[in-house]
């Protein structure tokens, strides 16, 4: 019973506390460029699910019964990077011959993801936080559910600007930070329910 | 006639505009007038002082941008008052003058001005006060009215549970300027529904499900459920924010059945926030929030369906 | 060799204002929104990211005819990494406490965008001298951006900048814009103001050439 309340508190930690967006700036680069639609933010948020899950375990792994024992810890960085990168290509052709229609979904954003710090950030956040295997695991999906809220909002709200008239120059990238920044406040409430 | 919100297009009408401004202006009249009787002369410059900078923003952008000048439609003039009204009376002017610059240039004139804003000005710029300047936002002062001694600074009973609920009714208790008053605020209301200028679903929801929700939390924590949750619609800023900011015409969703989502979700969102989270009051935010989510709530509800319908139940 | 020297110039100038990452292409946005809470925080955050620029695209220019273009993009990420996790040890050993302060995102450099996105626009395509010269450029660029920005956060929301008090004992500052949301709208609201100076010089050099013609 406490088991899973921890996790629902973790839960709601990771997607709104500590949304990976509005209060760790991670995954900034995929949340302003395909933030435009909500189909193409959903996918988008999907397939980082999908990674970040499979990151976390496999950076664990990794980690704790590679790294740790050879005593080679200094080198996370480049093993995480390689994991990942191999990780996205494995899935990417996987889903090729798996189920073409997710991939025709995701396809185009996979390679997006491997330099998407959501994912790099996650393994190294699990690795200083000192997280078990399962708790790696849940951060890795949480937050990316917590990026996936983020994005597909912040899609809501683009569409809906597209009708707007913006002062020029703020068009574009300007007002969807200042955009993100007002939505950061808002998320600002969520602070102190874990 | 019904003046439904669901056709968005009469906003950008000037005229109209001004009228169903002139509305809300009229309801805030009661809150206003109570919340200066109860709090002095500081209230009463802080108010003038948020609506004054309120115009005066809209007019300098206005005239910078080379767009026609509008501050006769009095959208500025609402924004400032309520943001005036969602200040501690003892608050420094200049956080007023901020205030309800951010909302008027940052918030509305950035995005393109009335009609174009995602976010209720007034709201945003109140969150961007709160976190800013965290202690000047929530040190409130006890009404004088009925005393005459000198103002002392007090906890907002959301954070003492002290006052009756008498008090919380008439609005004998320290908190923000409009929002002491319930009396006053449901005149305000009763302004609103006679002129058809909001209608039902909104504040009734917002309001219910602050009650159903703040019950359920109340269940295993508090001893009389059902007094917890009367005591927590009448707390705060849940009616004062029911009836005049969640119910802004451009960051609601456009049904009838997309405001009752809303509405709820802001009542979720008050109660969780109030019971688990860090800060007293969660008004502001579920406003926000559900501000950010009605192009989503918009987007999936079938209007086509809805829209034509009767009053329905909730869906 | 004169021309040559020109042209040197012009790739450092391209990197600082025609390309300037972080105002102009809106690239590496995550560190910049991150650690910009402080001038200091900007100036650590852009040198490490300067050297690492510098160094991949020296080392990738000199192998850019050795690595085979299917496996090029895994390649540059090695080289990039490899001297993150340099800058990385360097800055755990001497300035321990710029290292706290930028956590996650000094072994994030690996993924900042704007490296990558050097060595495969410009790296693998040109020689040495001017790679590295290209890093540099990129590397102040973003360097400038970040003390900029950090300079004017640490500003409003602490009344200094460098650490020294600027405004007074009397200045409230206003925490939001040290916080997470004013990192947005602050970088948000510079990059329109940028994009207003660019277009208003833009209208005056055209009506200047319009007079004189």
């Amino acid at each position: 019973m406490t088991e899973q309340m921890n996790i629902l508190l973790f839960f709601v930690s990771c997607v709104l506390t500590n949304n990976f967006i509005f209060s760790r700036f991670l995954g900034c680069c995929p949340f302003l460029g395909v933030s435009n639609k909500v189909e193409t933010s959903v996918s988008m948020g999907l397939a980082v699910t999908f990674v970040m899950a499979l990151a976390s375990l496999f950076c664990y792994m990794i980690y704790n019964w590679l790294l740790v024992p050879l005593g080679i810890t200094f080198m996370s960085t480049i093993a995480f990077i390689l994991v990942i990168a191999a990780l996205v290509q494995f899935v990417e052709m996987f889903l090729k011959k798996s189920s073409p229609t997710l991939y025709s979904a995701l396809g185009i954003y996979l390679p997006l993801i491997t330099t998407n710090c959501a994912v790099l950030g996650v393994a190294t956040l699990n690795m200083n936080n000192n997280y078990d295997l399962l708790y790696s695991v849940l951060n890795g999906t949480f937050s990316a559910l917590g990026f996936t809220l983020a994005i597909v909002l912040m899609a809501g709200v683009r569409e809906r600007l597209e009708s707007s008239h913006i002062p020029e120059c703020m068009k574009g990238f300007p007002i969807t930070l200042v955009s993100a920044g007002l939505m950061a406040v808002a998320f600002m409430g969520f602070s102190g329910l874990v | 006639m019904n003046l439904r919100i669901s056709t968005a297009p009469h906003i950008h009408h000037p005229v109209t505009t001004k009228r169903l401004m002139i509305y809300v202006l009229l309801a805030l009249l009661p809150a206003t007038g109570v919340g200066i009787y109860a709090f002095g002369l500081p209230a009463l410059l802080l108010i003038a002082i948020s609506c004054l900078t309120a115009v005066l923003c809209e007019l300098i952008w206005q005239k910078a941008a080379k767009k026609p000048v509008r501050i006769s439609d009095c959208s500025a003039l609402v924004t400032g008052l309520i943001l005036a009204l969602n200040l501690p009376a003892n608050a420094p002017w200049w956080l007023a003058v901020i205030g309800s610059a951010f909302a008027i240039l940052l918030v509305k004139q950035l995005f393109g001005g009335l009609g174009d804003n995602f976010l209720n000005p007034a709201m945003a710029a109140r969150a961007v006060l709160l976190a800013s300047w965290p202690v000047h936002m929530t040190r409130y002062v006890a009404p004088t009215f009925f005393s005459g001694v000198d103002a002392v600074t007090a906890a907002t009973p959301l954070s003492t549970k002290s006052a009756e609920l008498m008090d919380l009714f008439l609005g004998t208790i320290p908190g923000c300027i409009g929002e002491v008053s319930k009396v006053a605020i449901l005149v305000g209301l009763l302004i609103l529904l006679f002129t058809r200028t909001v209608t039902w679903h909104i504040p009734f929801t917002m309001v219910a499900s602050v009650f159903v929700f703040s019950f359920l939390f109340g269940l295993g924590n508090e001893e009389e459920p059902l007094m917890f949750a009367l005591y927590s619609i009448l707390s705060g800023g849940v009616l004062f924010g029911a009836v005049f900011m969640a119910t802004d015409y451009v960051t609601t969703p456009m049904t009838p059945v997309g405001q009752m989502i809303y509405a709820a979700g802001i009542g979720l969102i008050v109660a969780v926030i109030r019971n688990f989270g860090a800060y007293p009051e969660g008004v502001t935010y579920g406003i926000l929030l559900m501000n950010i989510a009605t192009p989503l709530i918009d987007r999936f509800l079938p209007r086509k369906i809805y829209g034509y319908q009767k009053e329905g139940k909730k869906a | 060799m004169s021309e040559e020297r020109m042209s040197l110039g012009k790739v450092i100038k391209n990197g600082i204002i025609t390309e300037n990452p972080t105002f102009r292409l809106v690239l590496g946005t995550c560190p910049t929104l991150a650690v910009t809470t402080s001038a200091i925080n900007g100036l650590g955050m852009g040198a490490a990211a300067t050297f690492v620029l510098i160094c991949s695209n020296l080392v990738i220019s000199l192998l850019r005819n050795f690595i085979p273009d299917k496996v090029r993009i895994p390649a540059f990420i090695v080289v990039i990494c490899t001297f993150v996790t340099m800058v990385q040890l360097l800055m755990q050993a001497f300035v321990p406490s710029l290292y706290d302060a930028l956590g996650i995102f000094i072994p994030l450099i690996v993924v900042n965008c704007i490296i990558l996105a050097r060595a495969e626009a410009f790296a693998s395509k040109n020689g040495p001298v001017a790679s590295a010269c290209d890093g540099l450029g990129m590397g102040m660029g973003f360097t400038i951006a970040l003390v900029i920005m950090g300079a004017i956060r640490e500003l409003i929301g602490n009344g200094s900048v460098f650490g020294m008090n600027v405004l007074g004992n009397s200045y409230e500052p206003m925490l939001l814009i040290v916080l997470a949301s004013g990192g947005f709208l602050s970088y948000g609201l510079l990059l329109g103001i940028f994009n207003l100076i660019v277009k208003k010089s833009e209208e005056k050099r055209k009506r200047k050439e319009a007079e004189a013609a």
